[in-house]
Parts: structure tokens; C-alpha cells; sequence
């Protein structure tokens, strides 16, 4: 099912919970919701469930506007973050209740619960109650409840954030082959970064109600639209300082105290005289060299493959990725090199990028 | 008081004194409540020997002669007599009605000021509050003429007017509603919404949800809640009081009251004996039932996981 929303906004009162969202997903699509809390992206959520009316805009299912349309007729499939499972129902009960609520015959409401719960690997659980499960099994059933009414559109609201690291990763690529598989159009709100870049084929970032960006996520990494999206996408995250950037016997420097690096012309040009920019690099697209910026360490993180280096060029920190074997220390004076193809411009006032448009 | 200072790095000596010393001051709080318990349960004692002796002095019983002794049983004769079966039926009667009223109309206006949205909510919220403060007393005689109009219409009059068991239970319910809505809204303030939420997209009525998957959360509460109404209703005598006449429709504390004569020397072992007898399913009740009541003190359900 195709989903579009338009000019879709929600206040109560003086608080704007989404503010003017338009996006549309596309039949079989998996769409995550990013942005740190507060940003309306549940709220946005619950508009398409029918849980929230929408105070202006539209929301269309199929170019069919469903805005006053009652949960229950949208057949929708819902994944909470708390699974919301039903304490006093045991797990047949809490996957066979939305088939209980359709008035499904007996035998085919047993047989549809087995074969989800069978999918789900937990066909062995249906008679425990949800206190009696770990964390992991209670998100299955939280699952197989969502899934078992065959919805034409999965809602997941940060699914994976009450689990341990180890299960979020398996139920990360669980939950995405599975959407792979019945092909159901999904939306999947999270907070978390790598979550929305591995599992989504789009991604809407939003901040303060407002959508940032809707891009597949290479397309958000390489070419962010705004300091926002640069800033919040990717781990460790984009390194910044404020530049200028002058065009000097053909080239194009971007230049502060004691950093002084050439920039591709294509970059640079739609950087240059507009007096101080902020330029955006990512920290593995910085390296050590033997010629470069010299700037001295300032704190070393070990990650275990890399060690994460703050390194502090005149009043500037820098982020990079290093080889732990170099065994650098707090103080040695290192040169970096900078991969200019990477580097990235926004505007200090609008914060949106120079770049991309 | 004990003292908060752990024992942890005190020598053998220090730790030992320290051991003495908390043992000291949890007696002391243990002597302090068992004096004050005394007086509770003299009364008590006092009351089951009374009912079993023709006098008493004191906690010793008397016989006719004013010798220690004369146990009897002609205090808990009132067992023959018919009437005291009905007036006990009636006080059930009465309790059951409180406990099914006050449940059933407070579980559900309590959602509704819980979970939904309606202009008037937070006025409507005070009010019942302010009404719960009137004490009922002050109410008696504005009660009367409504009992009395009730009784004039055609088909409520004879079930739920004046001197009907159905008027007196009306009259409690609608004075323990205050009490129990707000009882109730504290239980359904503390669910979570992803539950109901979870139950509108699996494809609920609203009015399913709070009787599928709300209610059962908070039966905790909804227990301690039919508890206490039954007491209320089971012990109730300033309505049932006010607005009956005769034995027909009396209670247990009404008929209670009838046995005090203001002419004639009243028979207080019988009283005493009556009183038991009220008291005792109350007491058989709140054994089992304890643990619940408790919970109305203790902020209500944990729902979901």
C-alpha cells in the first residue's frame, strides 16, 4: 500500500507536535522515521495509525484520504517500544485477539496464530503468559500480533531500544528480512542512527516537527542537505569548524588558524566569498600523514578496531579514525590529511548546506 | 529510632554493642504499640464475653446472684427470631447494590476523566471533589424530598423512593461516587497508553478496550474498591436510618439501634451480642480480603511489563 502524507501538521494548543510533513511511500517500502527525541516523530506515527487526528493536512492511503478513519478500519499493524502486550492473555491470546476482534472462525484463528508464532520462533510459547517471557520473545509476539491480521502497513515505534545490543542486532535483520519477505510497507521510527542507515531503503530525518530530509541512506550520508542531518547521521559523528574559503591562483583554500587545505573546485567555488562557512568532514575521510595539518592529540578513545583521536588544530577539535598498533598519547603533534573530496559546506546562518539544494 | 550507621568497620566490641542497641530500640517501638493496642482489644474481649454472661463486671461475668460465672447463651436467642434474618438480608442487599453501583459507574466515569478529552473534564474533576467534602448529614432533609419525588413517579417509586431498600442504596451510591471515581482515575492514571493503543489498532471499540484489556489491569484496584463499599454498605446507618421505617426495610445497625430503648432498661449484652453477629463476616471478609484493601493505600495496578 502506498502511503502520502501532505502538509501533515499536529498542535495542541501552542506545542506543534509535526509541522507541515509531506512524504510519500512508496508499495513495499521500508521507511524509517530518525531524529533525537521530541522531534514528532512518534506523533507522526500515530497520525497514520489513526491514534492522533491530524490538526491540518492529509494522510493518504492509496490516494485514499483516511484522516478520520477509526484505527481499526486503517488495518494497520503496530510494534511498540514498552510491546504493549496484554499482561492477563497468554501468548495465543495476545496474537489470535486482533482475528478474535475480526471474528475469525476458531480454526482458522488457531491455525493463522501457529503459523505466525511459528515464523516468529515461538510456536513452543503460546500458552505462557508475556511476564513468563525474556524481552526477546515478548518483541516476537509483540510481532506476531502485528503481523497476524496480514496488515497492508507495519508501524514500528523504536522496537528495538528495551533490548540488550547483542538481540537488537539479530532482531535488526530478523525484523528487515522479514519485511523483505511478505513485501508489507513499513514505517520504523528510531533514535538511533545505524537502526534507520542498515534497515531502511528511505529515510526522513526530522528535528522540531519539521522533515530535515527524506533520502535513501547513502544519499543522506554523502550529500546531507542540512548541519542538522550532517551532524546526526553517522558514528563517530561529522567533524565541523567554521572556515573561509578564498579562491588563490586557480585553487580554492578553505582556511582558519593553522589549517590551510586545498578544496576541489566544484566544492569550493560554491563556498568561496561568503566570508566564514561551516565545513563538515567525516572522520574516516581524515587520516594521518606525513605532510599535512599539524595539530596535537588531545584525547585518544579506544574503540577496539580504531582508536577514535580528538585532535586539536589552533582552537579547532578534529575527530579521526587511527590503526591502535600506532600506539599514539595525549600531547604527540601528528599531521593529518584531509580527503577533500568528501568535504562538506553549510551556511552558519541558514545551517543548510552550499552544496546540495 | 534506629540509627542509620552501619555496622560496618566498628570493632567485635562496637559491633556487638551495636547489635544490643537495635535490639533495644525496636523494643521500645514494639512496648509503645502494645500499649496503645490495650484499650482495642479490652473492648474487644469485652465484647465477646459480654455476649455470653447475663452481666458483666469489669471483663469477669456475673450471674444473677452477683457470683463470678453465669455463662449463658440467652443473649443470642435474637437467631429465632425471623426478623433479624431480613434485616440481615436487607444489609446485604444494601452492600451488594454499593459494591456493583459504586464499581460499575465509577470504573467507568474514571476512564473516561482518565483517558478522554471533553470540555468540562477538569471542572467536573473539582466538583467531585468539593461534594465529597459536604458531610452527608447536611444533606439528610435535601434527600428526603427527592426520595419523596422519586417516590410519586410510576414505576421507580416503589423500588427506589422513600423507605425502599433501592432509595437507600441510590442515596449511598451517589454519596460514595466522589470517593470512588477519583479512586478509580488515580488506578487508570497509572496505565500506560500503549496498550490501549495497541488494542484500537488490533481493531478494539473503545468501550472494548476498557472492558478487555483496561479492567483487567486494575482489578487490583476494582477489588479493593468493591471492599471497601461493601463495609460501607454492610455497616451503613445514618441513611438507611433516615429514610426507613419499621423493621421492614430496616439493616443490621438500624435494628441495632432499635434494641437502645429510651424507656425501658435496654439489654446490653444483647446488643453486644447483635453487634457481633454484625461483626463477624466483616471480620471473616477483611481476613481474606486484606491484602487488596491495602493496595487502595499503596498507588494502585502495574500494568504490561
Amino acid at each position: 500500500m502506498k502511503v502520502e502524507l501532505e502538509n501533515l501538521t499536529k498542535r495542541w494548543g501552542d506545542v506543534v507536535g509535526a509541522d507541515s510533513i509531506n512524504l510519500e511511500i512508496q508499495d513495499g517500502e521500508f521507511v524509517a522515521f530518525l531524529g533525537p527525541s521530541g522531534c514528532g516523530k512518534t506523533t507522526t506515527l500515530l497520525m497514520v495509525a489513526g491514534i492522533y487526528k491530524p490538526t491540518e493536512g492529509f494522510i493518504r492511503f492509496d490516494e485514499r484520504i483516511v484522516n478520520q478513519m477509526a484505527p481499526k478500519d486503517r488495518n494497520v499493524g503496530m510494534v511498540f517500544q514498552s510491546y504493549a502486550l496484554y499482561p492477563h492473555m497468554t501468548v495465543f491470546q495476545n496474537i489470535g485477539y486482533p482475528l478474535k476482534l475480526k471474528k475469525v472462525p476458531k480454526e482458522e484463528m488457531q491455525k493463522r496464530v501457529q503459523r505466525v508464532a511459528d515464523m516468529m520462533g515461538i510456536g513452543h510459547l503460546l500458552d505462557r503468559k508475556p511476564a513468563q517471557l525474556s524481552g526477546g520473545q515478548q518483541q516476537r509476539v509483540a510481532l506476531g500480533r502485528a503481523l497476524v491480521k496480514e496488515p497492508q502497513l507495519l508501524l514500528f515505534d523504536e522496537p528495538l531500544s528495551n533490548l540488550d545490543a547483542r538481540l537488537r542486532l539479530s532482531m535488526r535483520s530478523e525484523i528487515k528480512r522479514l519485511q523483505m519477505e511478505l513485501g508489507i510497507t513499513s514505517i520504523y521510527v528510531t533514535h538511533d542512527q545505524v537502526e534507520a542507515m542498515t534497515m531502511a531503503d528511505r529515510i526522513a530525518v526530522m528535528k522540531d516537527g519539521r522533515l530535515q530530509a527524506y533520502a535513501p541512506p547513502e544519499e543522506l550520508y554523502d550529500q546531507p542537505r542540512t548541519l542538522f542531518v550532517a551532524g546526526f547521521v553517522g558514528n563517530p559523528p561529522m567533524n565541523f569548524m567554521e572556515v573561509e574559503v578564498d579562491r588563490e591562483n586557480g585553487d580554492y583554500h578553505a582556511r582558519r588558524e593553522g589549517f590551510d587545505v586545498v578544496v576541489p573546485p566544484d566544492r569550493g567555488e560554491k563556498a568561496a566569498g561568503r566570508g566564514k562557512v561551516i565545513l563538515g568532514i567525516r572522520p574516516e575521510d581524515v587520516t594521518l600523514a606525513d605532510e599535512g595539518v599539524s595539530g596535537e592529540i588531545y584525547v585518544v578513545e579506544p574503540l577496539g578496531r580504531d582508536d577514535l583521536i580528538d585532535v586539536r588544530i589552533g582552537d579547532a577539535h578534529v575527530h579521526i579514525l587511527a590503526d591502535p598498533t600506532l600506539r599514539l598519547k595525549i600531547g604527540d603533534n601528528v599531521k593529518l590529511k584531509f580527503n577533500t573530496h568528501k568535504v562538506q559546506f553549510f551556511d552558519p546562518a541558514t545551517e543548510d548546506s552550499l552544496l546540495w539544494t | 529510632m534506629a540509627t542509620t550507621v552501619g555496622p560496618k568497620g566498628y570493632g567485635v566490641e562496637a559491633g556487638r554493642l551495636y547489635a544490643a542497641r537495635r535490639v533495644f530500640n525496636s523494643s521500645i517501638a514494639y512496648i509503645l504499640l502494645v500499649i496503645s493496642i490495650i484499650p482495642i482489644v479490652i473492648g474487644y474481649a469485652w465484647l465477646i464475653i459480654a455476649t455470653f454472661s447475663y452481666r458483666t463486671e469489669g471483663l469477669l461475668p456475673i450471674d444473677a446472684d452477683g457470683n463470678v460465672g453465669g455463662w449463658t447463651l440467652r443473649n443470642w436467642a435474637f437467631l429465632n427470631d425471623p426478623a433479624i434474618w431480613h434485616v440481615t438480608l436487607n444489609s446485604l442487599v444494601i452492600a451488594l447494590g454499593m459494591v456493583i453501583g459504586v464499581g460499575f459507574v465509577s470504573s467507568l466515569a474514571a476512564y473516561a476523566l482518565s483517558r478522554m478529552n471533553f470540555s468540562g473534564r477538569k471542572g467536573f474533576l473539582s466538583l467531585t471533589l468539593i461534594l465529597h467534602a459536604f458531610p452527608s448529614v447536611t444533606l439528610l432533609i435535601a434527600i428526603f424530598f427527592v426520595l419523596n419525588f422519586i417516590s410519586k413517579l410510576p414505576a421507580l417509586g416503589p423500588r427506589f423512593g422513600y423507605n425502599t431498600l433501592g432509595g437507600v442504596a441510590l442515596v449511598m451510591i451517589s454519596l460514595d461516587l466522589p470517593l470512588g471515581v477519583w479512586l478509580m482515575k488515580g488506578f487508570f492514571d497509572n496505565l500506560s497508553w500503549d496498550m490501549e493503543r495497541a488494542a484500537l489498532i488490533d481493531g478494539a471499540s473503545r468501550f472494548r478496550v476498557w472492558w478487555e484489556i483496561i479492567l483487567p489491569q486494575i482489578k487490583p484496584g476494582l477489588a479493593a474498591l468493591a471492599i471497601f463499599e461493601f463495609l460501607s454498605g454492610w455497616s451503613a446507618f445514618l441513611i438507611p436510618f433516615t429514610f426507613t421505617v419499621g423493621t421492614r426495610v430496616a439493616n443490621l445497625p438500624v435494628y441495632l439501634r432499635q434494641l437502645i430503648s429510651d424507656t425501658a432498661p435496654t439489654n446490653w449484652n444483647q446488643v453486644a451480642a447483635v453487634g457481633l453477629f454484625q461483626l463477624i463476616p466483616v471480620l471473616v471478609f477483611f481476613i481474606f480480603t486484606q491484602e487488596m484493601l491495602l493496595s487502595i493505600y499503596s498507588g494502585g495496578a502495574k500494568g504490561g511489563t
